[in-house]
Order: C-alpha cells, then sequence, then structure tokens
C-alpha cells in the first residue's frame, strides 16, 4: 500500500495524517514533499499522526530524521503521534526514541507545543 | 529465473521496483517455508534493507549493473544471498547507526537493521567482485504456529551498523 497523506490545523499546529507504508521511493518522497511544503508556507510546528502507518524501512526511518531536523532548523519541532507496534518497535530498536519526542493522544500532542 | 522448492535464483535490475519485488518474492518463500507473520515482516524487510544496499550502496544506483538474489531453504533455515556489482565494503568500516553522533543521521541502519532481525548475517567478498550479503532465518519448530522470531539477536544486535 502505497503512502497517503493529507493535513490539518490543530490551533497552532499541524496534524499530518499519513497512511499506508514510508518507505525507499514514493512513499519517502512524498514525506518529505510533504513536510518541505509545510516548511515553505512557514508552518514549523508539525505532527507527524503514524497511526495508519504499518511499515517504515531504513529509507523511511532516514526521511523521518530528515524532517525532524528540517524543522529543528528552520525554529520549529516536529513530533510523533500513534505509532503502531511495528513502528514504535523500530523507532526503539534504533534509539530514535531519545530523539523523537511520541505521543499517544492528539490533544497532549497538540499541548506539548504550548 | 531458477524455481525448485528449495532454492530460488532472480538477476534484478538495479532500480527501485527490485527493492518490492524481492521482498514479495521471499515473501511467499517464506510464508510457504511455514514462517509465522512476525518472522516473514523480519524476513521481508531484510531482504529490502539488502536490496536497498546493493541498489544504492553496491551499485551506485547505475542502471547497467545488476542484483542478483538467492534463497535457499535448507533443512534448519531459509539462506538469503544478495550479491551487488560494485566494489564491495568491511562491516568494520560501517558506522554504529547508535552511536550518538549518528542518531540523527539520515542513512546508515540497513546493515543494523538486517544484523537486528535475522539469526545469522555476514558480508563476503563476491566472486566477481562486489559485496555478498548472505542472512539466514531458523524455520520454525514443527508446531510452532506464529512468530519463531524471539531469538536473542533480535533483542540485541550485535553490532550497529
Amino acid at each position: 500500500m502505497s503512502l497517503r497523506a493529507t493535513h490539518r490545523d490543530a490551533g497552532p499546529v499541524i496534524v499530518v495524517d499519513l497512511s499506508g507504508r514510508i518507505i525507499l521511493g514514493e512513499g519517502s518522497a512524498l514525506l518529505r514533499k510533504t513536510v518541505r511544503g509545510l516548511l515553505d508556507e512557514q508552518h514549523n510546528k508539525i505532527i507527524l499522526n503514524l497511526g495508519d502507518v504499518d511499515y517504515i524501512d531504513s529509507s523511511g526511518i532516514g526521511e523521518l530524521v530528515s524532517a525532524y531536523t528540517g524543522v529543528k532548523n528552520r525554529g520549529g519541532d516536529l513530533k510523533l503521534l500513534n505509532l503502531t507496534k511495528k513502528v514504535r518497535d523500530l523507532i526503539q530498536l534504533t534509539k530514535l526514541y531519545t530523539v523523537f519526542e511520541v505521543f499517544t493522544d492528539e490533544a497532549s500532542a497538540v499541548a506539548s507545543f504550548q | 529465473m531458477t524455481i525448485d522448492p528449495k532454492h530460488l535464483e532472480i538477476t534484478l535490475e538495479t532500480q527501485v521496483e527490485s527493492v518490492n519485488l524481492a521482498e514479495e518474492m521471499c515473501l511467499k518463500v517464506a510464508e510457504a517455508a511455514g514462517f509465522g507473520e512476525d518472522d516473514c515482516y523480519k524476513i521481508g524487510m531484510s531482504v529490502r534493507e539488502g536490496v536497498i544496499n546493493a541498489f544504492h550502496y553496491g551499485n551506485q544506483e547505475r542502471p547497467e549493473k545488476k542484483i542478483h538474489l538467492a534463497v535457499d531453504i535448507t533443512t534448519e533455515k531459509m539462506v538469503i544471498h544478495v550479491l551487488d556489482e560494485g566494489k564491495g565494503f568491511s562491516l568494520a568500516n560501517v558506522p554504529d547507526p547508535l552511536a550518538e553522533e549518528n542518531l540523527l543521521s539520515t542513512s546508515g541502519r540497513g546493515i543494523f537493521l538486517m544484523r537486528a532481525f535475522m539469526d545469522e548475517f555476514d558480508v563476503l567478498p563476491g566472486r566477481t567482485g562486489g559485496a555478498e550479503i548472505v542472512m539466514a532465518k531458523k524455520l520454525p519448530l514443527p508446531g510452532d504456529p506464529g512468530t519463531n522470531g524471539q531469538n536473542s539477536q533480535s533483542a540485541s544486535p550485535q553490532q550497529g551498523a
């Protein structure tokens, strides 16, 4: 299943709802394009909702890290929401839980920006 | 392509689509061999990472080069070979992606994931140059309905890369 991405306002924060696989090729490219588009529109408080993302490979992990550093470099923050078990295990295995703030409910994630 | 119940070989083009093709083929073999969902996920991911490594690092994304994939089912394990046509590399020179200074790297986690997800993993010099990744997963025990994936290396990979 290819990746799909939509975004919506949640107060001062943009929530990007992702579904599918973040993998080498179109999936990683779509995530990159989405985050770059938001930064171009001066949005630098971003939550990636990964509730419907059931698979990420090393390219997808790299793209998440790239999105994180890109947003940080613009003075903002990027946080993760609703990790599936496979994605959570991967984030733990790669030690990226020390990098990303991860939330299990959207209200808390949004509130963390204030 | 050659197929028999115990051995499969295919030569793949150096293109992104080969990654998905290799994953799908190996997943079919793994399912037929009796691996459960968790192990199939780990095998599929490892094949992806092996072919991504060959595509990107080994063959430098050059379309005239090929990726050679072979899968063997022995009495004990599923063995996967991924051979590229690059210059080869040594595991000792692969940076540890868990090191503090590498955590924000946007690449370099593929080898680490293969080591974590498979029971055996090594990189050998290819017969015609390049690097040959050889990795294996033990077959599920008879009557094991599920994961067969609780090996110690899954929880604690020996070395990051």
